[in-house]
């Protein structure tokens, strides 16, 4: 009952705040079924599948109609919401309960004849979603592979369809898959099956493939890794040219992200400190490029864009150790805001008329000239995305070789306790400074490829939101590894730059995810191996609240134990 | 301070120079303010007013930050987010309300139903946050619930967007309340003075619950040590509960306050006062609910009063598009040689 | 394994060679008519795509969408055909920032069909946008960028696509001061306030600039930021330099804090406010209340007698008719005139071949920038070299009542200056 209490509030949540008005036309199936229908279906299913598995040990025929009992209850709050609407105007307070949502519930029948319809639709969902319940484990998981697939081919239309434009790949392919406004039901209906069958063979076959690849000699396994790696490589490069200026605008972005994620992954990841200041290095770098290259008259030099990064990379390095200075002995959650405050008052020295004179204030600096090499002006962002490629990898190097050194080591002493590391004769002074210095030049380099890359500068790029999004990035991608970092950039950027079409929702399902990664996988995608044995260590042995004697002493038996384990 | 004295010593001589460097900024710049004779004495006073509002409205969300980093050792970041849905759900009472005359005729009794609703709206969404949220990572290292925070503050603000929209909406007018009262000669704005006492009594009531009644000593006793006060046979959870929501009661009550001195709401408003309150939180100590009301205050006034005190004097143009980079200055020299706030913090030896 | 290592490192750069190579932009292919850029050849039946790159969703999304509205509302005129071939629309939301701006513009430029772009909505993005898109052969033609900067003669050769339809801010920073000046006569010192915002800083100097040639003393220049709510302070020292008018060329959030802190400052009392385009909105009314009465705005003159019957009586039925409201924002009419000197130009330059059409990019380019003379709905547009085509009738109004549901542009807020002549 309460399953389809909560879904059914999600689902009339999902209706005020727009999401099924907004995406009704965003069709999954062209003209057949659209996102915003999709996603109260999907409530409905999800409760069913819920309530079926609370009533699991019943039999199956209840748990089916505990399901479909859920998903009533989803489809009445539906229901209710719409005759509230008739009765009363509630436009007045929110906005999107407009009479098209209204009719869009009661499939386009007055208000007696939609609510009854919803209930019938309501449990019908929730049968379905029993029904999936009472599937094997197996089957289901590849049935919901197949309708992801499909749901992607249908999020991602714009972009497959401009790569399916490349010219040499016939024409039919893409004609067959996506219809005037969406994929054809043919086209979804055939991703669907075949990633289902994929999917399923995975797992019959897998554990025999990944047996006799076990089985083969190192040099075959080897070789096998590297043609892997060789098909990545491959991928990597030749994805912007094949994609188009637009892919590789987003894979620039992904790769300056990637820049500043392994940079702050210096302070946060490997040395523990708490930085939401970081998007200042950026910014030093850009306008240190800025200022060094521009034709304008902010321009103080002509300099190749060869010639300034180095110095944009010094300057940032200089301006990360001074920045550091001052916090070093903050610690914890205050390092958080006064570093907070370090990006505020950078923000607003570039920004303001006191020193627009020299920094172009709201104007920002302009005329900023492409890179040249070798003759070759790189104004194509897919030729940018070379020099980042380039850049990253560098930087990536670096941090590899730094994690294992003996750097890298005084700093991970930091972050676990730093009285005890100053104890064994860590230099904490030091240390420190050069995690926020390396860190801030990481940033500095990306700052200065981002000059270039729009060939002008504003002040207005360089907001918290950016330190957050590196801090969430390295977090979600798995903090302290490197791959977790591109993983996290990726995951962040890329994908919300190709779901761009989704406007404002993208913040509403940013929130989301980052809510239930924490929740659910806090170490991130792609973990260092020891900080999931750490975090799930800490989880699964302090969950239960402590609201009683003899629990709370086996709490603080284990919470002894895990603040030793390393909690930061 | 024993090893690396050498490299300390360099480190501690930047810090003075910095130190010296910004106290004799605020000198030269305040001394030639005051010799420029620009301001009357009236103005300095009217500004340490404007401050001292504004000050009141920080102070009563960093009431909530402080008490939950107190209880929890977190930082809720989407407290600002509680702050704005209390503010904007109540505009929707206000503004009928308003419209229909009845605030005019029962004035106390309509502020009082918009305060109700704006109250009960940011306790609900606080609670809400804390069991989905907050409640699961009671035990994840420091990092983990920070994001979370995160996440539920993008959450938040756009959920009320989808719902009342991305405009931005007035509350009433309210007659009895625009124009000056004098006070002792001194001429003070209607809704800046209630928004001062208003404050006032708050964190009163907010510092007798705590210091005086039992659920506050056991507030203070979770605070110092969770897994101890839980052996004692404190409700843990039940604690925890009842500070999220208080905090959310008085960021409710600050943005009902914030809503009688500004007057618009929109659904990005509590972004930048929910960092202000947290910047102010930490400036007078956080965990330290007398620190968070001095350090709403002073954050208030060096904000309204430090650009034409001292960035004036110095020649800098448009001194007031720099307000926060004089709150964040005073920040990080609060927390250079002060690390524990105007007020200290009890557990300021405590390792973060 | 050094060799291998060698090898390895090798390919890899021949591949990054052969990427950077592959990646630079190739002029398309040509054939008989040439172009100095490139030739779109648009095939029987084929439709002649139009992209627009302007905000149409967030805080200003009304100004995009508005634009949007008086393009379609164009090619509805047209029957959706020119020369004989169906005009597609597509488009990108820009965002009203320069990330967003560059990002509509990467996607309409990687769009090989496109022949000519309409956007943008707010300078910052044209600022990247705009070369992005000539780089790529496609000219812009703005419906509401007010940016000096974008039409400067010294903007450098990346512009050479870009033309705009809206005014220059120059001149309404112009006609603002002049009405100032000779208008109100008490007014002998003003002070301005920008928001850090291109627009509003530079609409600011303009109004500066022409109060102090005309006269006038500039006693303060400050700047809040966009997100500021506590306006007493900044207002308080501009009290202190006793100014006669504050001049807050700013949007709607911080406009309405300052409008109606302004009254409680106390020697600002008798001040006089005045706000720019940027105020222009029911929204205005609803956020500064009555505290808004009595405030001078300038914008762009949309009354009927300065639009002319055309406006008025034939397009404003039109956009309601197929939208269901009165226009949402100033620039719809701008975008409608952009439309049609863009087909006009198209309809100059193509060449037809049997039933396919050919149109060199650089030649469209140079047909817009040769427009001369033509009776839009917002004046004569003529474009000049540097792509200002406006015929800019700038008005100056004054709110009467602050009652959202009250708002008819020329009545309140009523037009009360030029009056009786056509600037």
């Amino acid at each position: 009952m309460r399953i389809g209490l909560i879904l059914g509030v999600v689902a009339v949540y999902m209706c005020l705040v727009g999401l099924v008005e907004t995406f009704k036309a965003r069709w999954i199936i062209s003209d057949v079924i659209g996102l915003g229908q999709l996603l109260l279906i999907m409530a409905g299913i999800v409760a069913g599948y819920l309530a079926a598995r609370q009533a699991a040990g019943a039999g199956g025929v209840m748990a089916v109609a505990q399901g479909a009992v859920a998903g009533v209850i989803v489809g009445a709050s539906l229901a209710a919401l719409l005759v509230v609407g008739h009765l009363v105007d509630l436009r007045v307070m929110f906005v999107n309960a407009s009479p098209a949502l209204y009719s869009l519930l009661a499939f386009g029948r007055d208000t007696a004849a939609g609510s009854r319809l919803l209930l019938i639709a309501g449990a019908a969902a929730g049968g379905i979603g029993g029904l999936l319940f009472l599937i094997p484990t197996g089957v289901r998981r590849n049935l919901i592979w197949g309708f992801t697939a499909a749901l992607i081919l249908s999020l991602f239309q714009d972009l497959l369809q401009l790569l399916l434009q490349t010219p040499g790949l016939p024409l039919t392919v893409r004609r067959f898959l996506f219809a005037t406004n969406g994929p054809s039901l043919a086209g979804a209906a055939t991703v669907c099956v075949l990633t289902w069958v994929l999917v399923a063979l995975r797992s019959w076959r897998g554990a025999a493939v990944r047996g006799r690849i076990a089985a083969l000699p190192p040099a075959g396994r080897r070789g096998l890794r590297l043609m892997g790696l060789a098909l990545g490589l491959a991928g990597l490069l030749l994805l912007p040219t094949a994609g188009g200026s637009f892919v590789s605008l987003v894979m620039v972005t992904t790769g300056l992200y990637t820049l500043m994620g392994l940079g702050l992954n210096l302070e946060v990841g490997f040395a523990g400190l708490l930085d939401l200041g970081f998007v200042a290095f950026f910014a030093i770098g850009a306008y240190t490029v800025g200022l060094l290259t521009s034709h304008s008259q902010l321009g103080l030099v002509h300099w190749s864009f060869w010639t300034a990064v180095p110095v944009a990379v010094l300057v940032s390095v200089i301006a990360g150790i001074l920045f550091g200075i001052p916090v070093l002995r903050v610690r914890g959650d205050y390092l958080a805001i006064a570093t907070l405050g370090l990006g505020e008052i950078t923000r607003l020295l570039v920004l303001s008329d006191a020193l627009s004179p020299w920094l172009g204030g709201s104007f920002g600096i302009l005329l900023i000239p492409k890179p040249v090499l070798f003759g070759l002006e790189l104004s194509a962002p897919g030729q940018l995305y070379y020099v980042t490629l380039v850049f990253s990898a560098l930087a990536a190097y670096v941090a590899w070789r730094l994690q294992d050194s003996r750097l890298g080591r005084a700093w991970m002493a930091i972050r676990e306790d730093e009285d005890v590391a100053q104890a064994i004769g860590i230099d904490l002074v030091g240390t420190k400074l050069l995690a926020y210095g390396l860190g801030a030049g990481f940033a500095g380099i990306g700052g200065a490829i981002f000059a270039v890359l729009l060939g002008s500068i504003f002040p207005h790029s360089f907001q918290l939101l950016i330190s957050i999004n590196v801090l969430v990035l390295i977090i979600l991608g798995g903090m302290g590894s490197l791959w977790g970092v591109v993983v996290g950039a990726v995951t962040l950027v890329g994908l919300p730059e190709l779901l761009r079409e989704f406007g404002e929702y993208r913040f509403l399902v940013y929130g989301v995810v980052l809510v239930a990664m924490m929740l659910y996988r806090p170490e991130g995608l792609v973990p260092a191996a020891a900080r999931k044995r750490e975090l799930h260590e800490e989880t699964t042995m302090g969950d239960e609240p402590v609201d009683s004697a003899p629990a709370a002493i086996a709490g603080v038996a284990a919470g002894g134990e895990e603040r030793a384990v390393g909690e930061g | 301070m024993p090893r690396g004295l050498t490299r300390l010593t360099y480190v501690d001589l930047f810090l003075w120079a910095f130190r010296i460097g910004i106290v004799a900024l605020v000198v030269v710049g305040s001394v030639a303010t005051l010799v420029a004779g620009r301001y009357t004495g009236q103005q300095w006073l009217d500004f340490v007013e404007f401050g001292l509002a504004q000050g009141g409205i920080y102070a009563l969300i960093a009431l909530g930050y402080t008490m939950v980093y107190g209880v929890l050792n977190m930082i809720n970041f989407a407290h600002g987010e509680v702050f704005m849905s209390g503010a904007f759900t109540a505009y929707f009472v206000a503004a009928p309300l308003g419209a229909s005359g009845f605030l005019g005729r029962h004035l106390l009794a309509g502020l009082l139903l918009v305060l109700f609703v704006s109250v009960a709206t940011s306790t609900t969404v606080a609670v809400l946050v804390e069991r989905i949220a907050y409640r699961p990572l009671r035990r994840a290292p420091r990092l983990v619930p920070l994001i979370t925070a995160i996440g539920a503050s993008f959450f938040l603000q756009y959920t009320f967007r989808g719902l009342y929209g991305a405009g931005i909406h007035s509350y009433p007018d309210i007659a009895a309340l625009s124009g000056t009262w004098r006070i002792g000669g001194i001429p003070i704005l209607r809704t800046q003075a209630i928004v001062l006492l208003a404050s006032v009594v708050m964190m009163f009531v907010l510092y007798t619950i705590v210091m005086r009644t039992k659920i506050g000593k056991a507030m203070r006793a979770v605070a110092e040590d969770r897994d101890t006060a839980a052996l004692m046979g404190v409700n843990v959870d039940q604690v925890i509960v009842f500070t999220f929501a208080l905090g959310g009661a008085m960021a409710g009550a600050a943005g009902i306050l914030y809503a009688l001195v500004f007057k618009q709401v929109h659904f990005f408003m509590g972004f930048v006062p929910g960092i202000k309150a947290f910047t102010a939180a930490v400036l007078g100590g956080i965990g330290n609910v007398p620190g968070a009301m001095l350090g709403g205050l002073f954050l208030g006034i060096v904000e309204s009063v430090g650009p034409a005190l001292f960035l004036d004097g110095l020649g800098i143009r448009a001194p007031y598009q720099l307000r926060d980079v004089v709150a964040f200055t005073m920040l990080l020299i609060m927390l250079i040689f002060r690390p524990s706030g105007i007020l200290g913090e009890r557990l300021a030896t405590k390792k973060a | 394994m050094k060799r291998s290592k060698m090898l390895a490192t090798l390919a890899l750069c021949a591949a990054i060679g052969l990427g950077v190579y592959l990646a630079s932009p190739v002029p398309a292919a040509t054939m008989a008519p040439t172009d100095p850029i490139g030739v779109i050849t648009i095939g029987p039946g084929q439709p002649i795509t139009i992209a627009w790159w302007l905000v149409v969703s967030g805080a200003d999304g009304t100004l995009g969408t508005d634009s949007r509205r008086g393009i379609e509302i164009a090619i509805d005129d047209k029957h959706g055909m020119l020369l004989g071939h169906p005009i597609k629309l597509v488009g990108e939301d820009s965002g009203c920032n320069p990330e967003g701006g560059t990002t509509a513009a990467t996607k309409v430029a990687a769009n090989t069909d496109v022949v000519v772009a309409i956007g943008s909505s707010c300078s910052s993005e044209a600022v990247p946008g705009a070369p992005i898109l000539w780089k790529a052969g496609i000219a812009t033609v703005s419906p509401s960028n007010t940016a000096p900067k974008l039409t400067d003669p010294n903007r450098g050769p990346d512009y050479d696509g870009y033309l705009r339809t809206a005014h220059n801010d120059l001149i309404q920073g112009k006609v603002g001061a002049t009405f100032v000046r000779t208008q109100l006569k008490n007014v002998k010192t003003a002070a301005t306030i920008h928001d850090g915002s291109p627009y509003a800083q530079g609409l600011a100097a303009a109004f500066a600039d022409n109060f102090t040639k005309q006269g006038g003393k500039i006693v303060a220049q400050e700047a809040v930021g966009r997100d500021d709510t506590d306006m007493h302070p900044v207002l308080t020292r501009i009290a202190s330099t006793k100014p006669d008018l504050i001049y807050f060329p700013i949007f709607v959030a911080a406009g309405g804090f300052i409008t109606r802190q302004a009254k409680e400052i106390s020697g600002l009392a008798n001040v006089t406010l005045m706000g720019a385009d940027g105020l222009l909105t029911p929204d205005f009314l609803k956020a500064a209340g009555d505290s808004a009465i009595g405030m001078y705005q300038s914008s762009p003159d949309l009354t009927p007698d300065a639009m002319g019957a055309d406006y008025s009586k034939v397009f404003i039925p039109k956009y309601k008719a197929k939208y269901g409201e009165l226009p949402i924002a100033g620039f719809h009419a701008h975008a409608y005139d952009a439309a049609n000197v863009v087909f006009l130009a198209i309809t100059k330059v193509a060449k037809s071949d049997g039933g396919t059409l050919y149109i060199g990019r650089k030649a469209l380019r140079d047909a817009l920038f040769a427009t001369k003379g033509y009776h839009g709905l917002t004046g004569i547009i003529t474009c000049n070299q540097y792509g200002d085509c406006a015929d800019p009738h700038i008005a100056v109004y004054q709110i009467v009542s602050s009652d959202p549901a009250s708002w008819d542009v020329g009545k309140n807020p009523k037009k009360i200056y030029p009056v009786g002549k056509k600037m």
